[in-house]
């Protein structure tokens, strides 16, 4: 992937890899939440629901953790694609 | 560690070890699994923060205060529960000591985020020993920790622990009792660490210490699959809701009976050891009466509170805040206020202490604000004698009962007028920031029957202590109210008419004419401020007192039958739906908002509502029945 992507651009289903946790530096209080629920760089992350009515918020697997947000938090979170096990 | 000096105070008081952890790491089974029934449950003063406490003995004989704190993923607090914590670790809490000894409870399936917690709490200096919870989940997905390993690195006990399974409990009084007496409890707060470096240290040891990495927890998210889908999902949250409700009723009924017929024999007993005279109407009408009417409805509260701590520990609730949050999100709350409104169906007490958890403070109080229109517990027992006396149990569809129908109806009206409130008041006066929604998945378990017992056997002393003090003083001062001045000579009209309560409701009785109510329901309102449920054994009292003694023995479904028109049953219940009738609720609610605005907001507000809710009501019930 060439543009950098926040958790709203991932299809259920689909695994990455978490690049940025605060992107932009945007919002430091809610990154330290994110960093508390277990967003760390590096760790793999995996979009396992959408909410009805409109897909907010959203279920991730991070890690070991289910944890559910709002799509105005996972845009905080840039993620790369997770490359294919060679 | 410092010196190995005990203080000199530990003679006289036990030692105190506080169980620390992030929420769902299993600290309250371990709680429940180490102390037992022997637990008190208090507040701290101040703030409405719970504070459990027990008693442990140790291996070595000696014997601590065990005390559970709330749950946090850090010591950055972001609601009171959290503060409480990170202020009795650091030794700045004003009504508490400073721990001799942390605990701190991990989860061992999700050992790298839990893992952080405890380094953060290792810079404290504090003596310390790690419970890794949940033991046996970690091995079932084939995740093989090395526990040496992890101690050697972390440089203190590593207790492997089953709470819901009582392994461990031993070992982990046998790490703590050594360590008793080593810290010293004066100690600086450390700097506030960054998360970044803690989280990859966390990384490195959970990286080190497991032998074999096991699938994480697969079961979970197949259950999630069904519970979280976008049709199936809130389908089933509508049917858990329904299936709580109609079990509240029909499962209740026969223990409910049973109490009933327990009360009316010793009405029974009371009336025929003791003269006619004004003694044995205490007894008979003032207490039994009163207070009888009233934990007739323990079986239906308890069942309530069943369903809602297995939801709770199954880890459901969050699913249910999940699906609810976009609901929410429209009104201006978020899914997080879910919680706290379901545990007010219960009772809105615990659940404006539960708002405790909702760190954006206008959505907090919000939440405060709309808790007492999800019906509470003690409403049931108002709602279940009119629903016996007017509404026929007549089967619906072959399937539902009229009754249960008609209650499911009352709880769907107080949530939709909860989300009405919650919608205005967002807009109005509790406009601000549109709070966000972060939460933790725990996953499934099966609830433990321990933990299960002790919850509801915590409600329903709780309940039972309200039933033996304000309802007990509140229904004799009525009892006294209705029964004195006695009618003249030659008194024609029913005695309490010329008691202080009848000249009270008929004060009353212009105030409420138009939306319905009669003098008696009037009369009953008063004492009802004190509890809702009080509105039931005002009734019982005003009603058996009333006329000639033939009528105590009849029950007050009849006398009610009798003396209220349908539409007057029905504004009354609608009445019930809005009416800000809790003194405790107001109580509790200065007590969260730090001052008298707001419960008298709350007063006012709900009063509006329940004024124009039973006007309307009745207005429509007379035109609809001709």
């Amino acid at each position: 992937m060439i543009k950098a992507a926040d958790i709203n651009t991932m299809q259920r289903g689909d695994i990455a890899v978490i690049v940025a946790v605060d992107r932009a530096q945007r919002d430091p209080a809610g990154a330290q939440r994110l960093h508390e629920m277990g967003f760390e760089e590096g760790v793999d992350i995996e979009l396992l629901h959408r909410a009805p009515l409109g897909g907010d918020p959203l279920a991730v697997r991070v890690g070991n953790m289910t944890v559910a947000l709002r799509k105005s938090l996972a845009a905080l979170v840039e993620v790369a694609p997770d490359l294919p096990a060679a | 560690m410092n010196a190995v000096t005990p203080p000199p105070v530990a003679a006289q008081r036990p030692r105190l070890v506080a169980l620390v952890g992030n929420p769902n790491a299993g600290k309250t089974s371990l709680f429940n699994a180490l102390t037992g029934s022997r637990q008190k449950v208090g507040n701290y003063p101040g703030v409405t923060v719970e504070r459990k406490a027990g008693r442990l003995a140790l291996p070595s004989g000696e014997t601590v205060e065990l005390l559970d704190l709330p749950g946090t993923y850090s010591l950055t607090p972001r609601s009171p529960d959290e503060a409480v914590t990170r202020d009795v670790v650091l030794g700045t809490a004003a009504h508490e000591r400073r721990p001799d000894l942390i605990v701190a409870v991990i989860d061992a399936t999700n050992l790298r985020n839990h893992l952080r917690f405890v380094l953060e709490l290792r810079r404290l200096g504090l003596p310390m020993v790690v419970a890794l919870n949940m033991a046996d989940l970690a091995e079932r997905d084939g995740t093989r920790i090395d526990t040496s390993e992890l101690s050697t690195i972390l440089g203190m006990a590593v207790i492997p622990t089953v709470a819901v399974r009582r392994r461990g409990l031993a070992e982990l009084g046998a790490a703590v009792a050594p360590l008793l007496g080593t810290g010293t409890t004066a100690h600086a707060a450390p700097p506030a660490a960054d998360i970044r470096l803690l989280q990859r240290e966390a990384g490195a040891i959970a990286k080190a210490v497991v032998v074999e990495g096991g699938g994480a927890k697969r079961w979970s998210q197949r259950l999630d699959a069904l519970t979280l889908h976008p049709v199936a999902g809130p389908l089933l949250l509508a049917a858990l809701l329904f299936l709580m409700f109609q079990g509240v009723f029909s499962l209740a009924e026969a223990p409910m009976e049973l109490l009933a017929s327990g009360v009316v024999w010793l009405q029974g007993l009371v009336t025929s050891v003791l003269p006619d005279g004004w003694l044995r109407s205490l007894l008979v009408d003032g207490v039994l009466g009163g207070v009888g009417a009233v934990v007739v409805f323990l079986p239906q509260i308890l069942i309530l509170f069943l369903f809602i701590l297995i939801l709770e520990q199954s880890g459901y609730m969050v699913r249910a805040a999940f699906l609810m949050d976009r609901l929410m999100a429209r009104v201006g709350l978020n899914g997080r206020a879910f919680i706290p409104l379901i545990s007010s169906f219960a009772c809105a007490i615990p659940g404006i202490m539960a708002t405790r958890t909702i760190d954006a403070p206008k959505d907090r109080l919000t939440t405060i604000l709309i808790a007492p229109l999800m019906t509470c517990s003690a409403r049931l027992p108002v709602y279940a004698i009119i629903i016996a006396a007017f509404i026929p149990a007549t089967k619906v569809g072959g399937l539902f009962n009229l009754q249960g129908l008609v209650l499911f109806a009352l709880y769907g009206f107080g949530v939709g007028g909860a989300l009405l409130a919650a919608w205005v008041l967002r807009r109005t006066v509790t406009k601000g920031p549109t709070p966000t929604f972060l939460m933790e998945m725990p996953k499934y378990q099966w609830p433990a029957p321990r933990d299960i017992g002790i919850g509801l056997w915590q409600r329903a002393w709780a309940f039972l202590a309200r039933a033996g003090t304000i309802i007990l003083a509140s229904t004799v001062a009525l009892w006294a109210l209705a029964s004195w001045p006695n009618p003249p000579e030659g008194a024609t009209r029913p005695a309490l008419e010329y008691s202080i309560a009848g000249k009270i409701g008929a004060g009353l009785e212009p105030l409420f004419r138009p939306i319905g109510f009669n003098k008696e329901i009037a009369l009953a309102l008063v004492p009802g401020m004190a509890a809702r449920e009080v509105a039931v054994s005002a009734l019982g009292t005003v009603y058996s007192l009333q006329g000639t003694d033939a009528d105590h023995a009849e029950p007050l479904v009849g006398a009610l039958r009798a003396a209220w028109s349908l539409p007057t049953a029905l504004a009354f219940l609608a009445w019930y739906v809005f009416a800000p009738q809790c003194i405790s609720t107001l109580a509790v609610t200065r007590r969260e908002t730090n001052g008298w605005k707001w419960p008298a907001f709350m007063f006012g507000y709900l009063f509006a509502m329940a004024y124009a809710g039973a006007g309307i009501t009745y207005w429509a019930a007379r035109w609809l029945l001709g």
